[in-house]
């Protein structure tokens, strides 16, 4: 444990380590569109936790209905027009940002610590029982498209936001084994690893202080690009009514209602789409300009 | 004897993010017909580069600045695309530094081998058949000592051991080079049991067809074997050149000089103390001479130009302003 | 090790991962939901009917008995009653598996056909404008949803430019051919009704280009990247030194290593088309098996649900191993080198 933690003081260390930190701010803009990536990750995120701040009709995110303004179409007073019942469209979709990053940010948390020990361990212990234990499972959970067996567990259980993200939490965690089984049984037949294992290390020590450094340029790769995955598998959820319910501002949710309602009034749809796109786009790019630094650490 | 490959003051640079690097300074050596020329240079020193720009098969970052390579009367860098391919087809060949990176992993050896034949025309007519294909390359792996050539033919790159590798590159460029061929590096990626034999393969097989060569190497021992002049490179320039065993007796340039004392003598003797210095960097190379900052005997006149080569016998020529009386 | 041996092995191995997925299912059926007894009966139904409910479905043996009985129906074809569609649920996969298969068919072909295309313009004038330009689509394009996508192709396709048809399979005015397989394509060339073949394809067009539109995005950029980062490797250098003629090369030559990761990628990318399905062709009311588990899906039909999942891993599994294949036919390495495992 103490290993770990000084582990990742090291991790700290290195991030503050200006020499490295420059190096790896010139490898990542190298390629513009990363930036371009970064700043809409940047937006998306601002809007996400400024929402309630930065919204002219932050109750529009609730029951709150007004007939009397419904199907708006933009205007200066509802820059994105108004909904079926009369809400801010704008409102609800910069609180869309909000729900998106957050389950993701739930799903990634809870299901990547898992799948990463995991698959270390099982690439670690290769060919033991560990190993088919483990990697057989992660098949089973990959052997189904992620949105059918989401839909399913989703289905399943009641719809609802918390549901939808513990059904995705249990499809996600298999990825991350097998990204961190492929490297840990790589890497396990390198020198410095049997170097460390025969000076007395322990199998815990070896896999999280010589192995699990390795995995990180991946991980974190993979990480960044998995937020966009992630929201594009919530939203289809919700677009087909198995995720976040109604009166929630789910971005999939608005883009479904909004669906009746083409195409002379397009507001409703367009716009939580077009914010999908912005976030899916921007974490792509930025997940790209993260796979260019580490790319060329590992090799 | 006549004059086959004239290469004229080479300028070639690279244009990498930082800027552009200019390797090659001006380059200019000449090779005669029947005659195997050997280049020594250490690694970057740019032999590659000239090699490469001879065929004209630079990386696509590379600008060929100036200079002119006179080829049996041709200006290889102002020729156009056809003939260009002519002469890949049918003159000038090339053998590969790392053979495992020459062949194409995911076709087998035969296909190769079969269309390297095909297009360069050793065999006559239109419509080459496939068996006559076969018979051909049947007949020039067994003249590079390779056993059961028909295993080798089916098989794929992964499944043979470096020496045939380069072994069936060997095939490729002399079964159907008629006029020069350029070896960069042969036998350096492979076992040293093997060199000796490859470079053995590669002289008779030279020596049957007549082929001039252009020889590079780091290793001094293989040159000095096998070639009949040498030219010893520096930082993209060529710096002295002259006929193998004069070379090796009399060399002048101060570089030449420090090159043959750092080989550690049988006779004993002890290490030499090397060049001092460093490979320049080419994004930033020296002014004039670009060995002057390493040179033990530089003078201002070094600093500031490049100097020319001058002869001090018939043909042992040498770009330095020691020799050079301005 | 020989190709079949290859094949041997992997498809043991993917039945092995299929016999896990029924477990997997099942859990997902029996222990998941609660009470199964009482989501079929629904919520006002007394006790004493969910008991009945409980009896007959046999919920009251012990998890591992109740698994093999399942099993054992599954082997004969019996997937469950459907309380949905009040018959065999066997009987509901028939029915609308064949226009799925069609649908996917389709939209493989346009996602080889269009990778292939685009990744070779990409890679032959790499950092040219026609190169500039694909990047920039495939970059956006990846990044919208599916469903986002069909709505717009029906938005712009069936409404403002009418030239496909919103909704279904055969045009209402078309009779379908006489059934024999299921499926409109072989049914119409068997019977000769062309015009039913070609009805369809119109139909198929637009929700098949919906649901492989981001795969096929995403695999040119591989094959793309592929071929540029291939183009300076050295045996490409000599076959150029030695006077191969370019068109030998950038479509043999440069191609082929080019392709191997992609095609790897394509037998996952028959996932996302199996999963755009479910959200298109609800979009485009395309009477599929899709459509149908959206369907069983929202009105909470176990015997639906399971029979959905396991089809699609099924069909997944199949893809995969032929994506397997293909790789090792392409790729000598694969086939040929001795597997470290």
């Amino acid at each position: 444990m103490i290993r770990l933690a000084g582990n990742i003081y090291k991790k700290i260390g290195e991030f503050i380590d200006i020499d490295l930190a420059r190096r790896r701010w010139f490898r990542f803009t190298r390629n513009p569109l990363s930036i371009v990536g970064l700043v809409i990750v940047g937006v998306a995120l601002f809007l996400a936790l400024s929402a309630p701040y930065i919204t002219p009709y932050p109750q529009d995110t609730g029951f709150n209905t007004n007939f009397k303004e419904a199907l708006q179409p933009p205007s200066l007073a509802h820059l994105f027009g108004t909904d079926d019942v009369g809400r801010d469209v704008f409102t609800r979709t910069v609180f869309g940002f909000q729900y998106s990053l957050l389950m993701a940010a739930v799903v990634l948390g809870v299901s990547v610590l898992p799948g990463v020990a995991l698959g270390l361990t099982a690439g670690y212990y290769r060919g033991s029982w560990v190993d088919s234990l483990v990697m057989r499972v992660a098949d089973i959970f990959i052997a189904v498209p992620a949105l059918v067996l989401a839909l399913a567990v989703t289905a399943v259980l009641s719809p609802s936001l918390l549901n939808a993200m513990l059904a995705i939490c249990l499809i996600w965690w298999p990825w991350y084994a097998r990204l961190t089984y492929s490297i840990s049984s790589s890497l396990r037949n390198e020198y410095f690893v049997q170097a460390a294992g025969i000076s007395g290390a322990s199998p815990f020590y070896i896999i999280f202080r010589e192995i699990f450094p390795n995995t990180l340029g991946p991980i974190l790769t993979k990480v960044t690009l998995d937020v966009g995955w992630v929201i594009l598998l919530g939203s289809a959820l919700s677009f087909v009514g198995l995720g976040a319910q109604p009166p929630t501002p789910d971005l999939g949710t608005m883009v479904a209602t909004g669906g009746r309602f083409l195409p002379e009034i397009w507001w409703l749809t367009i716009f939580p789409a077009i914010a999908i796109i912005m976030i899916i786009l921007g974490f792509n790019l930025l997940g790209d300009g993260i796979r260019d630094i580490f790319m060329e650490e590992v090799r | 004897m006549k004059r086959l490959l004239d290469v004229n003051n080479l300028r070639v640079g690279y244009k990498i993010y930082k800027g552009s690097s200019k390797v090659l300074n001006g380059l200019s050596f000449t090779v005669h017909e029947g005659e195997k020329v050997g280049i020594i240079g250490e690694s970057g020193s740019g032999k590659t580069t000239a090699m490469r720009a001879i065929l004209r098969v630079l990386a696509s970052n590379a600008i060929v600045e100036s200079g002119e390579i006179s080829f049996k009367g041709k200006d290889i860098l102002k020729i156009n695309e056809k003939e260009l391919t002519e002469i890949r087809r049918k003159n000038i060949t090339m053998i590969f530094q790392d053979p495992t990176a020459a062949l194409n992993p995911v076709f087998t050896a035969g296909d190769q081998l079969a269309n390297v034949i095909k297009y360069s025309g050793i065999i006559e007519g239109k419509n080459i058949r496939n068996e006559d294909l076969k018979a051909k390359s049947l007949e020039l792996l067994k003249d590079v000592a390779l056993q059961d050539p028909e295993r080798v033919l089916n098989s794929y790159p992964f499944q043979l051991s470096g020496g045939m590798k380069q072994r069936i590159c060997i095939a490729m460029s002399l079964g159907t080079a008629r006029d020069l061929l350029i070896a960069d590096e042969p036998t350096t990626n492979l076992d040293v049991t093997i060199q000796d034999q490859v470079l053995h393969l590669m002289s008779k097989l030279v020596s049957e067809r007549n082929l001039s060569v252009i020889l590079i190497s780091h290793a001094l021992g293989t040159i000095r074997g096998i070639t009949d002049r040498g030219c010893v490179m520096y930082a993209g320039d060529m710096i002295e050149t002259a006929a193998t065993g004069e070379l090796f007796s009399n060399p002048l340039h101060p570089y030449t000089r420090g090159l043959l004392e750092s080989c550690p003598k049988l006779t004993g003797g002890g290490f030499s103390k090397g060049i001092r210095g460093h490979v320049p960097d080419y994004l930033d190379p020296p002014s004039g001479c670009r060995f002057h900052p390493r040179c033990d005997h530089a003078s201002d006149v070094c600093k500031r130009e490049k100097p020319q080569f001058v002869g001090d016998s018939d043909s042992h020529l040498v770009a330095c302003w020691l020799y050079n009386k301005r | 090790m020989k190709t079949s041996t290859f094949v041997l092995r992997r498809t043991a191995y993917a039945i092995l991962t299929l016999f896990g997925l029924s477990i997997l299912v099942f859990i997902i059926a029996r222990v998941l939901p609660g009470d199964p007894a009482r989501m079929a009966a629904g919520p006002r139904a007394p006790g004493w009917v969910v008991e009945q409910i409980r009896q007959q479905l046999g919920l009251n043996k012990p998890l591992y008995e109740q698994y093999f009985s399942w099993l054992f129906n599954l082997f004969h074809g019996d997937l469950g009653y459907s309380l949905y569609s009040q018959r065999n649920v066997s009987a509901d996969v028939l029915e609308f598996l064949p226009a799925s298969l069609e649908l996917v068919f389709l939209a493989a072909i346009f996602e080889v056909v269009g990778a292939f295309t685009l990744g070779i313009i990409g890679g032959s004038y790499s950092n040219k404008w026609p190169d500039t330009i694909l990047r920039i689509i495939s970059y956006v394009g990846i990044a919208i949803p599916s469903f986002v996508l069909a709505i717009v192709l029906q938005l712009v396709f069936t409404w403002y430019i009418p030239i496909f048809p919103t909704f279904g399979r055969l045009s209402t005015d078309v009779l379908s051919p006489q059934r024999i397989t299921g499926f409109i394509s072989i049914d119409s060339l068997i019977t000769g009704r062309l015009d039913a073949l070609g009805n369809l394809g119109w139909h198929l067009v637009l929700p098949a280009f919906a649901v492989c539109a981001g795969g096929m995005l995403q695999d040119a950029r591989i094959i793309r990247s592929g071929m540029v980062e291939n183009q300076s490797k050295d045996y490409i250098t000599m076959a150029v030194s030695k006077g191969m003629p370019t068109n030998l090369i950038r479509f043999r030559y440069l191609l082929k290593p080019s392709i191997i990761p992609a095609i790897t990628v394509m037998g996952m990318d028959i996932a996302s088309i199996l999963a755009n399905a479910f959200l298109v062709e609800r979009i485009f009311n395309y009477p599929g098996f899709s459509k149908y588990g959206i369907t069983v899906m929202l009105a909470k039909d176990l015997n639906g649900i399971v029979a959905v999942v396991l089809v699609v891993g099924i069909i997944f599994t199949i893809a995969n191993i032929l994506a397997d294949i293909i790789v090792g036919y392409v790729d000598p390495r694969i086939r040929l080198m001795e597997r470290g495992d």
